[in-house]
């Protein structure tokens, strides 16, 4: 590979890694399958580029993108808390309406970035890593969010936010306020995530409305990667996961794309990408299993029960 | 054991893959000998339009000397849809530095752009409009590294043909995809255009290929007459547009050719084939050396006429014996 093809793999790996801490905590501490984000990706986009064309500045258009994200959460969060809408659909809903939210906002389907000024624009100049420009703005951000993460986590609120995922109704006995807790938390991975899309679509020159396909499939994939890797226990070990893991996925892809050779052709990427994600999860379940001790387990299991003490 | 042995196998399989560069050619392909000419052609998704505009492109290369393993080395990569992987794609060629880089389609051409940053000649296909996307600055001179062929064609003569076939139209009814930027600017130039004809246009969008059955069901009862833009999600779901027309009937136009051979009644469309040759011609053009800024975009000037008989009679329409001696196909 060259030092360009790593450099976009890194780029794109960085750029998921913030999609990946949002499912961390939608799909994980939250346990809410959370769909919103396939359009909560776009809107970032859509917010961030409609905001730079319209002259404001990137640093400012990328908090725009970042509060429309949340805010799709937000709609998602209240469909499920207040209307009782199951989440899965709820999440559903809020993707299908951003479609057409999205083209909305951005009055057309494409807005080029093209020679825009952008939030990379600044650190060309200053930073002189030339094609790593972006990688390292984005490894710098990836890492800020993920201690951010991490922090949030082990305050007051996010301890009542991880109990509110793991035992709704001890932390009800314990006087957490579920709904609200899932309000926020997923207002926050979807904040997170507008914020990818926005960056996304300043490093890649372009906000497409057909972009979200596909976010949290990777997303999705890129925490189960980093899992398998560093384990899910601890916060601040399954947030590098999330770093690690996306940056992971991306160089699959580029192995993918690389396998010219062994007779692989243009239409068999996705295959390819699928075969080498799930060799991941194998490893992922050959290290569960070396904890679980099958053993002790089975004889639990199949144990005669214990007559009872009268 | 088995979880050591299966990382090992991983990682020198991913090693093997993105870390030894001989195997699939060397990273900078300007480092090797000059006898072989580079192209590398990404696009965004496979799709029956965009293949026929590759397929003519590689033939239009291969006619003009550049034989693909002879003279050629041809570089195809798709990234099934996905902006991400696009990105990837483009930095990858953009890396290799070949002689000269493909887009077909938009999202592709942006990518490129973006990734080459003009230090590599750029050719795209299947743009419809290349200076709204700031592909190029102008039609004529398009000012940067990258010139192309777009796919926007008149509106007029489809219309013409399609009150000459079905007179009594008054309502036209047109389905596409609202989110791909290629169909918002067709939509537009039709609209553009009915007045003349005395139509008035009945809208209704598909943003999934599933979706484009109801989309023509919903339109049964509002038009006269259905015509279908290049647009590739709704030609990929033609079928259902056609089984439509034919019950309800409502006769179907198409604008490219090909939907004709899957049962659309007629179109005056170009061929995505005679778009790749042409993009092919130019590509031939700045391999020879000249510059992409100062080549015009092309766009096809013919327009071929394609009829379907059968689906003609299933649709309740008669088509007149001239027109079928004037058809550049008449589909039994």
């Amino acid at each position: 590979m060259s030092a360009l093809a790593i450099s976009g793999a890194l780029e794109a790996g960085l750029l998921f890694s913030l999609v990946a801490l949002g499912v961390y905590l939608s799909f994980r501490v939250l346990n809410f399958p959370d769909l919103t984000v396939d359009g909560s990706f776009p809107l970032g986009a859509a917010a961030t580029a409609v905001a730079i064309v319209n002259g404001m500045n990137p640093f400012l258009a990328t908090v725009v993108g970042m509060f429309a994200g949340g805010a799709a959460g937000l709609v998602s969060g209240i469909l499920n808390v207040r209307f009782r809408i199951l989440n899965l659909l709820a999440g559903i809903l809020t993707m299908v309406a951003l479609y057409s939210i999205n083209l909305r906002v951005m009055g057309r389907p494409n807005i080029s970035l093209y020679g825009e000024t952008t939030i990379f624009t600044p650190f060309e100049t200053l930073l002189d890593f030339g094609i790593w420009t972006n990688c390292v703005v984005l490894l710098v951000i990836a890492l800020a969010m993920k201690f951010l993460v991490d922090w949030f986590l082990s305050t007051q609120i996010g301890l009542a936010l991880r109990a509110s995922g793991e035992n709704p109704v001890m932390a009800r006995a314990q006087s957490v306020g579920n709904a609200r807790m899932t309000m926020i938390g997923i207002t926050l991975s979807n904040a997170l995530v507008g914020l990818a899309g926005s960056l996304f679509a300043q490093s890649q020159g372009v906000a497409d409305v057909s972009m979200g396909i596909g976010t949290i499939v990777t997303g999705l994939a890129a925490l189960i990667i980093g899992e398998t890797l560093l384990g899910s226990i601890k916060v601040a070990w399954a947030t590098l996961g999330c770093l690690i893991g996306a940056v992971l996925y991306r160089f699959f892809i580029a192995a993918a794309l690389n396998a010219g050779f062994l007779g692989i052709e243009a239409q068999d990427l996705n295959l390819v990408t699928a075969v080498v994600v799930a060799v991941a999860v194998v490893l992922s379940q050959a290290r569960r299993n070396s904890r679980f001790r099958l053993w002790p387990a089975l004889r639990r299991a199949f144990a005669a029960p214990q007559p009872q003490k009268g | 054991m088995f979880r050591q042995k299966l990382a090992a196998c991983a990682a020198a399989a991913l090693l093997t893959m993105t870390g030894l560069p001989g195997l699939d050619g060397p990273n900078d392909l300007n480092a090797r000998a000059g006898e072989m000419t580079n192209v590398a052609i990404t696009y965004i998704v496979d799709h029956p339009a965009i293949d026929a505009a590759r397929k003519g492109v590689v033939d239009e290369l291969a006619e003009a000397g550049y034989k693909e393993g002879e003279t050629l080395t041809l570089h195809v990569q798709s990234a099934q849809g996905s902006m991400p992987t696009q990105l990837q794609i483009a930095k990858k060629f953009a890396g290799m530095r070949p002689d000269l880089l493909v887009a077909i389609s938009t999202p592709s051409a942006q990518a490129l752009q973006s990734a080459a940053d003009g230090k590599i000649p750029i050719v795209f296909s299947a743009v419809t409009d290349p200076v709204g996307s700031k592909l190029v600055k102008s039609m004529e001179a398009p000012g940067g590294n990258i010139t192309g062929t777009s796919d926007r064609q008149p509106f007029g003569p489809t219309l013409k043909l399609i009150k000459q076939l079905v007179p009594k139209a008054k309502k036209l009814g047109v389905i596409y995809n609202a989110g791909e930027a290629n169909s918002v600017a067709q939509v537009e130039a039709l609209k553009a255009a009915l007045a003349d004809y005395g139509l008035e246009l009945e809208e209704s969008t598909a943003s999934q290929t599933a979706m484009v059955g109801d989309a023509a069901l919903s339109l049964a009862g509002r038009a006269d007459v259905i015509l279908i833009p290049t647009d590739s999600t709704v030609v990929a779901a033609i079928e259902s547009v056609v089984n439509v027309g034919r019950k309800a009937k409502v006769p179907v136009f198409a604008s490219d050719t090909d939907s004709v051979k899957r049962g659309a009644l007629a179109a005056l469309g170009f061929d995505y084939y005679k778009l790749g040759r042409l993009t092919g011609k130019m590509a031939v053009r700045i391999l020879k050396g000249e510059s992409p800024a100062e080549i015009p975009v092309g766009v096809l000037d013919t327009q071929d006429l394609y009829l379907n008989k059968t689906s003609a009679a299933a649709m309740g329409v008669e088509v007149p014996g001239d027109l079928l001696e004037t058809a550049t196909k008449v589909i039994e």
